[in-house]
């Protein structure tokens, strides 16, 4: 009989504190692909951020550190810095990285440090029961906006790959989707690009996971699927934001 | 001995760090420190060391939290706001036992307050501020010889206890020049070196004897784990006491008076002694070199002479807490202090202090 | 022997120089020292100030609330700092650059025309040198081999031509 799911090594033989529908394991399980296919599971250190992922150091087979809420960045910078060697990487979600950690994710890009950035967008706060984020979409409810985000009290959702492509030093930035089996395949070229970026050293890359959360956007995990299709990648296009320009290419 | 080269207080501070271990700097500038960025910027790279001015000092103490926890030996100052902005970051290194060095070069608050030498960050450095149950040690040399030698001697002790170590200093300190016998430089441990020297670093665990994963953390979500971490931190701190614990004792045996004091103000005392002596007043000094763990013990050598205990302060009553503890009701109390910014005169001390004396009469 | 200096002028003559000269040339001469410059958020211009101590034995409070000696670059230091000087102790003015007296008579009052002397020798910048030598020879308690030595080493490299100059400076004035 041929098995049709395995664990992956890079994930740990265990059961995550997801919910049902949640797109964090897949995104965990692409990251973690991409570091076995290339041989560097024992040289990489991730940073797991605040938020439902605050326990991606139980799931994901490296060696891991968490930081506090939003310090991802610098904590990855100090990492990188000390094991300059290493791969290094950070896991956040919106609240953390569009939010508290702001200063922290656009510093650490600006600089180009040579670590990667996976950025899971949901467009809520996940762990704290579904209160809007800076991701959160014209509309769409939470536990602090229970009529719906409105322009007048929130103000627009940030586009995080759009802000990040501005700086040079963030040499790969791309933002996917995890709703479809196609792009989940493409979220994983994006990582392995991100992580190729990494080692060449050529500064800093992200990539932006548009991802679900059927449980705080009560809906079910099939209808969220098709959410993100519907409502989160027409005001978030899927793409290539920066980069790294051909041998001999024009800048 | 080496020789003794003249050396404004902020540079001392960051060659002595260096010269203990410290490969890593990461910096915000704030005044009366900014000397250490800058002394960092031109000699860390030099010397195959790292420095990186941080975005803020949220920043600095993350990365410290990074480049520590990946088994790194990282040296970072700040003054007064910014060290309240790294205490979040202080709590985590804390719990997550991670070790580095920390410099506090100290203002005057509350808020920005000013840019003059004060103390009143005792609370802040000796009681926490970030988060939870948790201690760090804090040594308060008085000049700057005791200060280089602490500073090139605490990478050592905070590796040895996995903690953070915190060097409380001033404005005053920072900015004067002293001469100062620096010590030999120990070499940078490298990158490679780490994961057989610290085994619970995050270096990737493939090339770590025994191959065991590494996690560095402060999150435990059952209580009970938490609780026994937590004990666990503090039976680590009752057996690093006696090696930290560190004060000096002056004239105690026949004083009438007994300051307690530290850091600028502890040496200014010493005038203020000579200058009662000079008028046939026999005073005393403890001076907590480390503030914690403070030197309670210290209070067992005062003299049966003594009428009574003076906190000397720069500020407006916050060592004077721990002086209590160790006085212990055996003697009176007070507060000679000013805060602000402002450094008392000798005279204005000795003058405090009589009129203490007078009013026991 | 205890020596508590203040040394004050305006931003851009010299008067951390000065005080940093004499630390040094003390600490060469097997003094203890202590130098600690005022410090505020202005960068440029604004007052300067600094405060040595020269002892034999170890300096316990670096701060100086009566001087020994005083040094006035320009009025607003002779105004200000003229009621440091402890009775008995030494007023150094720059009388190139203060045309008002002391009015204290409890204490020595030393004139020093820095700026017009250092004119005449072809470089009013070494004003501060022909104070700083009065200074020194006036107290006469380091000794002149260790001011040649902190000399030697601060007009070096490409200062190495003002050497001459600060030295002659430094030697035009003799006090007592």
């Amino acid at each position: 009989m041929k098995p049709v799911f395995t664990y992956t090594k890079g994930m740990l033989p265990v059961s995550t504190s997801y919910c049902p529908g949640c797109t964090h394991g897949i995104a965990h399980r692409l990251i973690m692909e991409v570091l076995e296919e290339n041989g560097k599971l024992g040289d990489t250190v991730g940073v797991a951020p605040i938020g439902c992922s605050v326990l991606a150091h139980q799931f994901m087979n490296v060696d891991m550190c968490e930081a506090a809420h939003g310090r991802a960045p610098a904590v990855a910078t100090g990492i990188r810095r000390a094991q300059p060697h290493k791969v290094v990487f950070t896991y956040q979600g919106d609240g953390d990285l569009a939010s508290i950690g702001m200063s922290e994710i656009i510093a650490a890009a600006a600089r180009g440090e040579r670590f990667s950035t996976f950025f899971i967008n949901n467009g809520i706060y996940g762990m704290t029961g579904g209160q809007i984020a800076p991701t959160t979409l014209i509309g769409q409810r939470g536990t602090t906006a229970v009529e719906g985000r409105t322009k007048a009290q929130f103000g627009m959702p940030i586009k995080m790959c759009e802000l990040i492509a501005q700086l040079e030093c963030a040499v790969y930035v791309e933002r996917v989707a995890l709703n479809t089996p196609a792009n989940v395949r493409k979220a994983k070229k994006a990582v392995q690009k991100a992580f190729e970026v990494q080692e060449k050293g050529l500064g800093f890359s992200f990539v932006e996971f548009l991802s679900t959360c059927p449980t705080n956007w009560g809906l079910t995990p099939s209808d969220a699927l098709q959410w993100v299709s519907d409502k989160m990648i027409p005001y978030y296009p899927l793409g290539v934001y920066r980069a790294p320009q051909p041998e001999g290419g024009q800048a | 001995m080496a020789e003794k080269v003249l050396m404004k207080g902020n540079e001392a501070f960051a060659e002595a760090a260096m010269r203990g271990g410290c490969r890593f700097y990461f910096g915000y500038p704030i005044t009366p420190q900014s000397e250490i960025p800058e002394y960092m910027s031109r000699e860390l790279p030099k010397r195959g060391g790292v420095f990186v001015q941080a975005e803020s000092e949220l920043g600095a103490i993350n990365m410290t939290y990074g480049a520590g926890a990946a088994g790194g030996s990282v040296f970072i100052s700040s003054s007064s706001p910014g060290i309240a902005l790294m205490q979040e970051g202080m709590s985590f290194l804390c719990s997550a036992e991670v070790p580095a060095v920390i410099l506090n070069v100290s203002r005057c608050g509350p808020g920005i307050g000013g840019i003059q030498p004060g103390q009143a960050d005792y609370f802040q450095a000796t009681r926490g501020g970030g988060n939870g149950d948790y201690h760090m040690p804090v040594f308060a040399p008085c000049n700057m010889q005791e200060a280089v030698d602490i500073i090139y001697e605490a990478p050592a002790l905070a590796d040895k206890w996995r903690t953070p170590v915190m060097i409380l200093a001033d404005g005053m300190m920072g900015q004067m020049m002293e001469p100062v016998a620096l010590p030999d430089p120990k070499p940078f441990v490298e990158p490679e070196e780490i994961p057989a020297n610290k085994p619970w670093a995050i270096t990737g665990y493939a090339k770590k004897p025994g191959g065991a994963r590494a996690v560095v953390k402060s999150l435990r979500m059952q209580p009970e784990a938490l609780e026994e971490h937590v004990e666990r931190l503090f039976a680590r701190y009752d057996a690093a006491k006696a090696e930290l614990t560190r004060y000096e004792c002056i004239g105690l045996e026949d004083a009438e008076l007994v300051f307690v004091a530290y850091g600028t103000i502890a040496r200014l005392t010493l005038e203020v002694i000579e200058m009662l002596a000079e008028q046939g007043i026999k005073a005393g000094l403890i001076r907590p070199i480390s503030l914690w763990p403070f030197p309670y013990e210290a209070f067992d050598q005062i003299g049966k002479r003594t009428k009574v205990v003076v906190s000397a302060e720069l500020s407006m009553g916050q060592l004077i807490e721990d002086v209590y503890r160790g006085v212990n009701g055996r003697l009176p109390v007070e507060l000679i202090h000013r805060t602000g910014g402002i450094i008392p005169t000798s005279i204005e001390v000795a003058q405090k202090a009589k009129a203490i004396l007078e009013g026991l009469k | 022997m205890i020596e508590k200096m203040f040394f004050a002028g305006s931003g851009g003559q010299g008067i951390i120089l000065m005080g940093q000269m004499i630390t040094y040339a003390a600490m060469y001469d097997n003094k203890a020292v202590t130098f600690l410059p005022s410090y505020g958020p202005e960068m440029r211009g604004g007052t300067a100030n600094c405060t040595v101590v020269i002892s034999d034995k170890p300096v316990s409070c670096p701060l100086v609330y009566e001087a020994d000696v005083v040094v006035a670059m320009n009025l607003p230091s002779l105004t200000k700092f003229e009621s440091l000087v402890k009775p008995g102790g030494k007023l150094f003015v720059n009388t190139s650059l203060i045309d008002q007296r002391p009015t204290r008579t409890d204490i020595q009052v030393i004139d020093v025309p820095a700026n017009d002397l250092a004119a005449e020798m072809g470089n009013g910048r070494a004003a501060n040198m022909i104070m700083l030598g009065a200074v020194a020879h006036s107290i006469g308690i380091v000794a002149d081999a260790a001011f040649d030595k902190i000399m030697q080493k601060t007009f070096s490299g490409k200062k190495a031509a003002l050497l001459d100059l600060n030295r002659a400076a430094f030697h035009a004035v003799k006090v007592n």
